[in-house]
């Protein structure tokens, strides 16, 4: 890991590559992400209809993989999703992979 | 009495001949004249005068799309959004091919309702994902998908209650007159 991708999955994107936080087909919750730690302070807060909505399509692996370009986080969260959590062990396993990975990229040279 | 349209008079001729129009937009002036008891020659000017003032905007065809062989799903999106920007999302919306409909509304909260035709339910969240929701001023979205379509008609000269006035103040002076 360098310091270059760390900069990469941890910077604000634009407003079009945020991440829009939905609760099933079509009904956006009007809460999106536009960073990684923006994401993870809002796992704590949306509906946890929507994370598991999100999780069981793949949605976050998919954003974490293609437009935070973090393949290893994508692959922790697709793990994860063998155990099938749902309800508040969904939410804080989710912000205790996101906890790890944030201060595992601030901390690497 | 008339019915004014964007400062064009209309009378209950006119009404009459919209309302044939509607039915069946492929008829000759001649046809039209014989149903409506008037000379062909009165149709055509009338009908021109209409089309001149964009009283008559197009002359189209209406197609059945599942007969067609479209196999799509339609949605009506109700969009919540921040008053200050809700005329550029709707105008925003309307550029978008997959959306056909777009109205404001004024309920509790100023309100964009939308029609959205898309593919499958997959390519409907997409769209909305990727082009919706990041519009600046848009706060949240609520879609409904339509199961089943029970009566679908376009707005007609035939369904304006003025025109039945009209109308029947027409008949009501012809009447007068023949006693």
């Amino acid at each position: 890991m360098n310091e270059k991708m760390n900069s990469r999955t941890l910077r604000t994107l634009p407003r079009e590559k945020a991440f829009y936080f939905f609760t099933s087909i079509g009904n956006y919750t009007g809460e999106s992400a536009a960073s990684l730690k923006e994401f993870m302070a809002k796992i704590t807060e949306v509906n946890v209809k929507s994370l598991e909505f999100h999780f069981y399509r793949g949605d976050f692996e998919k954003w974490m993989a293609e437009v935070l370009e973090d393949k290893e986080l994508a692959e922790q969260i697709g793990t994860f999703r063998k155990m099938s959590p749902i309800g508040e062990n969904l939410k804080n396993g989710l912000y205790r992979i996101l906890v790890r990975r944030c201060s595992k990229l601030r901390s690497a040279p | 009495m008339k019915f004014k349209s964007d400062a064009v008079a209309l009378d209950a001729t006119d009404l009459e001949i919209l309302e044939v129009l509607q039915k069946n937009a492929r008829q000759t002036y001649t046809a039209i004249g014989k149903s409506l008891g008037l000379a062909h020659s009165t149709v055509y000017d009338r009908i021109k005068r209409m089309e001149l003032h964009g009283i008559i905007k197009e002359y189209t065809a209406v197609i059945n799309v599942e007969k067609a062989g479209a196999k799509n799903i339609i949605a009506i999106m109700t969009i919540f959004t921040d008053p200050k920007e809700s005329n550029k999302v709707a105008e925003k919306l309307c550029e978008a091919p997959q959306i056909v409909e777009v109205y404001t509304s004024l309920s509790e909260e100023l309100l964009i309702i939308a029609k959205v035709v898309a593919e499958n339910q997959e390519s409907l969240h997409e769209f909305i994902a990727s082009s919706v929701a990041p519009l600046p001023g848009v706060l949240r979205i609520r879609t409904s998908m339509i199961t089943k379509k029970f009566k679908e008609t376009r707005l007609s000269i035939a369904n304006n209650p003025k025109r039945l006035t009209l109308i029947k103040e027409k008949h009501n002076k012809i009447g007068e007159n023949k006693r």
